[in-house]
């Protein structure tokens, strides 16, 4: 059977077979994406609501490319220019959106938790897909990294479809910089390692959080230890989120330069990985800082990849989460 | 599991193999040979089924390469009952390199019952290119339709109520050859 999903709110909502089923069922997708005619009737006449309280480029256009995919409505609503700016509340803003017959929201909210709260607050019977609460979650950028690593280890070891009914069991990633912003870092420990992947955190002590010791990766806060250490299949680079910190490093560290010598991915650190590693970022990219543009466009890198990805990813998604939507369980 | 469901046995190995071959023959004398034909299976049981007549075809017709004219059609995602069943896994296709702009196309299923899963592959096929002609084969086909649909080849024609259940059980999906019919409480 498929994985049956009611909403997705956090990475640790799925188990290993389930993660399985929403990956197989993405490398479907991702199948039909190659086709002359792209878009499929599965979701005709549902209407999805892109509920962006924060900016975003690649997510917001990547789940309405997905359900504009499988034929869904889809309205996408920004706060600024809406009644939010009239100081509407998040509870009267989903009744409306309720009202109008959304079968599904995808929220982007800066409140950690909000997508939890939709999903049990009884405001809407819409199916809620969390696409980024605060400093909590993001699990379609998760499971788009997953299904990313999972190709191409499937593709390395010369397997057939995209590694279909596979896990990720004996990978090493090692996840770099701001952690202590990051929600893709939370969402990606939780599915990597159900998923049966060796998780490396790496990043400064003021970039850690506090009870990082309780998650079920290791922290280091030498790149070069961990890269000489774990032999990693996979580097991912977090993006520094100076937007979230008062001044330059906001106290967090001292300088873009020590930051970038310490803790910045660049050809000379990329020539001590496996020549098979790929590279990672979940975007958008701060050149020149985590990254440089030598890594970022090199041959190793997979960020663009990781985008296409995305859509087949949600694309999967809505699809579980918005078929058999109706007379509930049986 | 194990013995599969119980039931009426209405046909056994021998006559799935003769309606096939006897279908195989069928469908070649109504397009006159071979040479423009592609065979798309209906998973889940539809895909054996066109395995199987595709090399019957290839035995009759020895231009017949069935790696260029067999592939699979899956309907998943243009079913229209999405709504109320469960998330259903989803199936790969496989369309033959070629394509099937301008070939008859013949889809296999093995039983023909509302016509549903058929309404459902022909807006598939339109994904996938404009066929010269779509011509359906199935094993049985127990009737009850609720489209204006038929199939051009039958194995086997068979008058069911509605409470009846017919299975189809396959050497490689089912590890045995027959088809069944069986009273929905017996099922049940």
């Amino acid at each position: 059977m498929t994985a049956v999903l009611t909403h997705l709110l956090s990475a640790r909502d799925l188990d290993r077979s389930q993660a399985v089923a929403v990956l197989d069922t993405a490398a479907h997708m991702a199948e039909t994406q190659s086709r002359e005619i792209k878009k499929l009737p599965t979701l005709r006449g549902r209407t999805v609501v892109n509920l962006f309280y924060e900016d975003s480029t690649r997510t917001r256009i990547s789940f309405e490319t997905a359900a504009k995919r499988l034929s869904a409505d889809v309205l996408s609503f920004a706060p600024k220019g809406s009644s939010v700016s009239k100081g509407e509340s998040l509870k009267d803003t989903v009744l409306t959106l309720g009202a109008m017959g959304a079968d599904a929201i995808v929220i982007r909210h800066q409140a950690s938790g909000a997508a939890h709260l939709l999903a049990h607050s009884g405001w809407t019977e819409a199916r809620i897909i969390n696409a980024g609460d605060g400093l909590h979650q993001h699990p379609t950028q998760a499971l788009l990294d997953a299904f990313t690593l999972r190709r191409h280890r499937a593709h390395a070891k010369g397997m057939e479809g995209d590694g279909l009914g596979s896990d990720l069991e004996g990978a090493r990633v090692v996840i770099v910089g701001d952690v202590l912003h990051s929600r893709v870092a939370r969402a990606n420990v939780d599915l990597l390692t159900t998923l049966g992947a060796e998780v490396t955190l790496v990043a400064p002590p003021t970039l850690l959080p506090v009870g990082v010791e309780t998650w079920s990766a290791r922290t280091t806060y030498s790149l070069d230890e961990a890269i000489e250490e774990t032999d990693p299949d996979a580097v991912m680079m977090l993006r520094v989120q100076l937007e979230r910190m008062s001044r330059a490093g906001g106290g967090f560290f001292p300088s873009h330069a020590e930051y970038q010598r310490e803790y910045g991915l660049d050809t000379k650190r990329l020539g001590r990985m496996r020549p098979d590693a790929l590279v990672m970022h979940p975007g958008p990219m701060n050149r020149g800082l985590e990254i440089t543009s030598a890594a970022a466009d090199g041959q190793r890198s997979v960020v663009v990849e990781q985008v296409a990805n995305g859509v087949a990813v949600r694309m999967a998604v809505l699809y579980l989460v918005l078929t058999g939507a109706e007379g509930g369980p049986s | 599991m194990g013995q599969g469901p119980p039931g009426h046995i209405v046909m056994e190995a021998d006559d799935i193999t003769r309606a096939l071959t006897r279908v195989a023959h069928e469908i070649l004398e109504s397009n006159r040979g071979a040479a423009n034909l592609v065979l798309l299976g209906i998973p889940k049981r539809g895909v054996p089924l066109a395995e199987r007549l595709a090399s019957h075809i290839a035995e009759i017709e020895p231009g017949f390469v069935v790696e260029e004219r067999l592939g699979q059609l899956d309907i998943t995602m243009y079913r229209d009952d999405l709504r109320r069943l469960h998330p259903r896994p989803i199936n790969p296709t496989r369309i033959p390199p070629r394509g099937i702009d301008g070939t008859v196309v013949v889809l296999i299923d093995d039983v023909l019952y509302s016509g549903r899963t058929i309404r459902a592959a022909l807006d598939a096929l339109g994904d996938h290119g404009r066929p010269q002609a779509v011509q359906l084969a199935v094993l049985v086909d127990r009737g009850h339709r609720e489209l204006p649909i038929r199939a051009d080849f039958v194995g086997k024609n068979l008058p069911t109520s509605r409470e009846e259940r017919v299975s189809v059980l396959l050497q490689e999906t089912d590890d045995r050859d027959a088809v069944l019919i069986t009273r929905e409480e017996e099922a049940a």
